[in-house]
This record gives C-alpha cells, sequence and structure tokens, in this order.
C-alpha cells in the first residue's frame, strides 16, 4: 500500500479523499534529492563562471589595446593580428616534424621539460636529504647555512660558464644549471621545517624509540611536508627560469634555444607564441606540485 | 621536611618496604644550566611507588610538576640523584613508560588506527603476528571507545577524543608506569569528568601504575591513592604527601558527600593555598 501511495499519480488521484498521512510521505521521499543535485550544479557552474571570466575578460582587452597600440606601419612589434597571420600554425599544430631542427612547439617544450624533470628531480632529493641534514644538526646548520645563504643568490647563468668547463658537453650543463638553481629553496625549506618539528612530535618519538631511519620517514618527512612542498614550489618555478636562459646559449631543441632562433632570424610573431607556451607551461608546474602538495600533506597544517 | 611513605598504610602499597618499591624517585635534583645562569627546577624529590598505585603530583604552575614527570619518562635527564624502575636506573625514555601528553601530541598524518598501531608495531613488532597487532589496535581502541571512529584524522575529532586515542596509544604498549601529563587540562568540564571516569574504569580493570600531573583538586582527590603535593619552585621539593582512603570503585556523585573526600580535599586546599604562601616566603 505504502508503495502505491509514493507515486505521484497515486497520489493526485487519491488527493481529494487522501487523510493527511499520505502527503508529507510522498513529498518527503520525491524532493529533496532532486532539490540537492540541481543546486550543485549551478553551484558548479556558478563558481567556474566566476573564476574562468574574469581573467578572459582581462586578455580581450590586453589584446586590444595592443592591438591598437601597434596598429600603426611603423610599430616596432608586431599585433596580435599579424602574430595570429604569421604563426598560427605554430599555436594549431604544436606536435608536426619537418625534419631535425624544424619540430613544433610542443615537442621542444617537451625537450625542454625534460631537463627539467631531471634538474629538478636530482635537486629534490639532494634538497630534502641536505636539509634534512642541516635542519636536524645545529653544527651543520651553522657551518652550511651562510654558505647556502650566499650561494643562493648568485643567477643560474653565472654557473653556466663553469658548468660548461666542468662537463664539457651542452646537455649535463643545462641540467646542472637547472639543478643548481633551484635547490637552494628547497634545502632551505626543508630545514626550516624539519627545525619546526614540533618538541611533542620528537617526545613522541622517544617515547616509542624509532630509530633514525624510521624518525626519517614517519616523523620528520611527513611533519616537514608543508615546508618542503613550499620549497618545492619555488624550485620548480625557478628551474623553468633557468632552463630557458640556458637552452638560449647551450643550443639544441628546447624552447628557450627556438626563442634566441627566432630572433636571430627575426621571428618576432614566433617569439610572442613561444612565450605564451613558457608561461602556460610555467603556470601548469606550478599549480602541479601544489597540488601533488595538497595530496601530500592532507591533514598536516591542522593539527 | 620530605613525607615519606607511611608503612602502616592499607591502599595497595600497604606492604611496600623502601627497598621493594616499583618506582623510585631517589634524591633526585634537577637544574637547567642556559649559559652562565643555572635555576635549580627540583631539589631532593623522593618518592617511592608501588605497582598498580595511582598517584597524582599536584602543585602551582611552574613548580616543576611536569619536569618531574619528564624525568620519569627519561625525556629529560636528572641533574643528581636517579629514578629507578624495577631497581633498574632510567635514563632514557621507553614504551614502558608511556606518556600521554597534556596536548594529545597525535600525528595528524595518521589516522588514529595508525597513531595507535605505530605504537603496537613498534613494541610487539617481534612479539606478536601481524593480524594479532591489529586486534591489539583495535582492542585499546575499543576500551577508549574509539573503535568507531578509527579511519578518522586527528584533526577531524573533538579534544576529548583525542585524548582517548593518546591514552590508547599509551596503553597499548602495556606500559609499567604510565604518565600523564594534565591530561584533561585542555578539556571542557564535561568532557573532564566524563574521561575522568573513563580513567578510572581502565585502572580498575587493567591495574596500571600512574602517575599523573594536575592542577585540578578535584581530579586529584578522585583519581588517585596518594597526591604528591609540591612546593612553589624555585628549587621546588615534595611538600607533603597524602593518602586517600577512599574505597573504589569511586562514584562522583557519591564522593562528593564522602567525609573522607571532603577532608582530603581540604587538606589539598590548605597547602596550595596556605601552605603555598608560607613556602614562598620561607624560600
Amino acid at each position: 500500500m505504502s508503495a502505491i501511495l509514493l507515486k505521484p499519480e497515486a497520489f493526485q488521484q487519491a488527493s481529494p479523499t487522501a487523510t493527511a498521512v499520505p502527503t508529507p510521505r510522498a513529498e518527503i521521499i520525491a524532493l529533496p534529492p532532486k532539490r540537492a543535485t540541481e543546486s550543485q550544479l549551478v553551484k558548479r557552474l556558478n563558481s567556474m563562471f566566476v573564476t574562468v571570466v574574469p581573467p578572459l575578460v582581462v586578455l580581450a582587452l590586453m589584446l586590444l589595446a595592443w592591438e591598437l597600440a601597434c596598429a600603426g606601419p611603423k610599430a616596432a612589434l608586431p599585433a596580435p593580428s599579424r602574430i595570429w597571420a604569421e604563426a598560427h600554425d605554430l599555436v594549431t599544430q604544436p606536435f608536426f616534424v619537418n625534419g631535425p631542427q624544424d619540430i613544433g612547439l610542443g615537442w621542444r617544450v617537451l625537450t625542454s621539460l625534460q631537463r627539467v624533470a631531471i634538474g629538478f628531480g636530482i635537486a629534490a632529493l639532494v634538497g630534502v636529504l641536505l636539509g634534512a641534514f642541516v635542519g636536524q644538526s645545529v653544527w651543520a646548520m651553522r657551518g652550511l647555512d651562510p654558505i647556502f645563504q650566499v650561494l643562493r643568490t648568485v643567477p643560474p647563468l653565472a654557473w653556466l660558464p663553469l658548468s660548461l668547463a666542468a662537463f664539457r658537453d651542452s646537455a649535463p650543463s643545462a641540467i646542472f644549471v637547472i639543478f643548481i638553481t633551484s635547490v637552494w629553496p628547497i634545502i632551505i625549506n626543508t630545514a626550516v621545517g624539519i627545525r619546526n618539528i614540533p618538541q611533542d612530535y620528537r617526545n613522541v618519538s622517544a617515547v616509542l624509540r624509532l630509530s633514525h631511519f624510521e624518525f626519517f620517514w614517519r616523523i620528520m618527512i611527513p611533519s616537514a611536508a608543508p615546508y618542503i612542498f613550499t620549497g618545492l614550489r619555488i624550485g620548480i618555478g625557478l628551474s623553468w627560469l633557468a632552463i630557458v636562459a640556458a637552452e638560449m646559449l647551450t643550443g639544441g631543441v628546447g624552447i628557450g634555444f627556438f626563442i634566441w632562433d627566432a630572433w636571430n632570424s627575426s621571428r618576432l610573431s614566433d617569439i610572442v607564441v613561444a612565450l605564451a607556451y613558457i608561461g602556460t607551461v610555467g603556470f601548469i608546474l606550478d599549480r602541479l606540485v601544489a597540488f601533488v602538495g595538497e595530496l601530500a600533506t592532507r591533514g598536516t597544517a591542522t593539527a | 621536611m620530605i613525607a615519606r611513605l607511611d608503612p602502616h598504610d592499607h591502599t595497595t602499597h600497604a606492604n611496600l618496604r623502601p627497598g621493594q618499591a616499583f618506582l623510585r624517585i631517589d634524591h633526585v635534583d634537577k637544574a637547567f644550566t642556559r649559559g652562565s645562569t643555572t635555576s635549580v627546577v627540583l631539589k631532593d624529590v623522593n618518592l617511592s611507588i608501588a605497582r598498580g598505585e595511582y598517584v597524582s603530583i599536584i602543585g602551582h604552575s611552574g613548580c616543576g610538576k611536569s619536569t618531574l614527570l619528564n624525568l620519569i619518562a627519561g625525556l629529560t635527564p636528572v641533574t643528581s640523584g636517579a629514578v629507578l624502575l624495577e631497581d633498574k636506573e632510567v635514563n632514557a625514555p621507553g614504551p614502558e613508560r608511556a606518556v600521554v601528553f597534556q596536548n594529545h601530541s597525535l600525528l595528524p598524518w595518521l589516522t588514529v588506527y595508525d597513531n595507535v598501531r605505530m605504537g603496537v608495531d613498534k613494541v610487539f613488532g617481534r612479539l606478536k603476528s601481524r593480524n594479532e597487532r591489529h586486534e591489539w589496535t583495535l582492542a585499546n581502541l575499543d576500551l577508549v571507545q574509539m573503535g568507531h571512529a578509527k579511519d578518522k584524522r586527528p584533526a577531524e575529532i573533538s579534544g576529548g577524543m583525542k585524548q582517548r586515542v593518546g591514552i590508547a596509544r599509551a596503553l597499548a604498549m602495556e606500559p609499567k608506569v604510565l604518565l600523564l601529563d594534565e591530561p584533561f587540562g585542555a578539556l571542557d568540564a564535561l568532557t573532564r569528568a566524563h574521561l575522568q571516569d573513563e580513567v578510572m574504569k581502565i585502572h580498575a580493570k587493567l591495574g596500571n601504575t600512574v602517575i599523573m600531573i594536575t592542577h585540578d583538586v578535584d581530579e586529584a582527590v578522585l583519581l588517585s591513592d596518594r597526591i604528591v603535593m609540591m612546593t612553589n619552585g624555585p628549587a621546588a621539593r615534595i611538600g607533603e604527601v597524602l593518602d586517600v582512603r577512599l574505597p573504589r570503585p569511586r562514584l562522583r556523585l557519591e564522593c562528593v558527600k564522602n567525609a573522607e573526600y571532603l577532608r582530603c580535599r581540604e587538606a589539598v586546599m590548605r597547602f596550595l593555598y596556605e601552605r603555598h604562601s608560607f613556602v614562598e616566603s620561607a624560600a
């Protein structure tokens, strides 16, 4: 009997003579889930609208201003319309291969990313280990910290001649420059994170008699994770800055060399497109590390 | 004057002789040195505790009662004297003297279960099978009635629940001595009363030796077999030791009318608020 009462048609038919009982029953079951899904969808669309539309509007306005500023025949830089006319193939076809030096920007970015992955990967590993050492030992901090603070201010490209001399090859030199640029914020942030491990956690590990290795994996790394990821995020940004500069000088097929090559053959439109690529990839890298960091540090921020 | 154990006492430590003490704090001094200044925190502290006894240490803030607990835990080394557990000197922290910390100190990146399991694995890693350790972890969570929240993270549970998990973690190590460092200090009055009852039940069931730091007179009288009252620092020492001769199990509502309860309560209050000023002027 109750199954019949739940159906809306049955409810309508019965309504003239129905008692007070069936009316609320039918309503309670039918309405709430529908309302919830609808409002959730609207909410999501709304939040997307709020985050996506404003930057698009600003971008359109900037392109318009740029177009107007570079509209004259004597303009030194190409206007957006001219860039699109000359270089739209770079945007629409990122993965073409026409020869060893004539490949799509997508391939070039991937080549650069590969270098960054190697250099940054080594920097992350060395940075966390060295940072843990410096953060844990007062004497290591006293001895090494001032040196780190000086070395971290050396600009990436200043390392390049030395690394070229040491490695006698451009590929490892570029990777070394990425490593040496991105390792400092990782070391320094890790060390700060380790130094800030609450005494309580140290007491817990002391009472449990954790070994050094267990302490490192089970207390130090998770406790310092928010700091470590801050360091990694700064590091990945710096290494993306360094790769472009390094590739300009070392050559090869990376995105940095592409810009240098385009400048030498006066293809200004190509340079603008390459800049857009670099900015987008850098943004994605930053968000990627932030996202991984968020996943990895769930729960650690608040106790 | 240092109060010593009463040999004619009727409670659990009735047949205790000085050499037989389960846990003995023997002429312990503690001084902290920073640069050229040395501050004496504890001076000539003596205390013997029997197996299964529940002892509270009470005193005003800064009297060094937490330092005393850290000495027993082995987290801080003594300056002179010794802490002896079953006639073996304590000189490092270890799971046989498990601590329940004031601010729970659960690891926020681990679930409730994993927080307890970590200690279980460390203590029983070789003695129990994987399955036994799992069961033991669950059993201890059930003991503090936290089995239902085993997959939650500390950030997702209330302060009282966190403290329950902290107690479960300590109990799961099967410590010889359970050290409670103001375990209910950060909780609201209702949750605190609830947890006190819980701890009394667990103590009755397992018969642990417990040392509890507190600054709450009612808590000390209700839970303890003996109350150790500390004088004010610097160079704090044990001012008086009070036996609480209340029969167990103790029920909160019945105790408040009990003459012995009121006597003990008054004795502690008198020590803390009358003799406290006397001690200060003497120091």
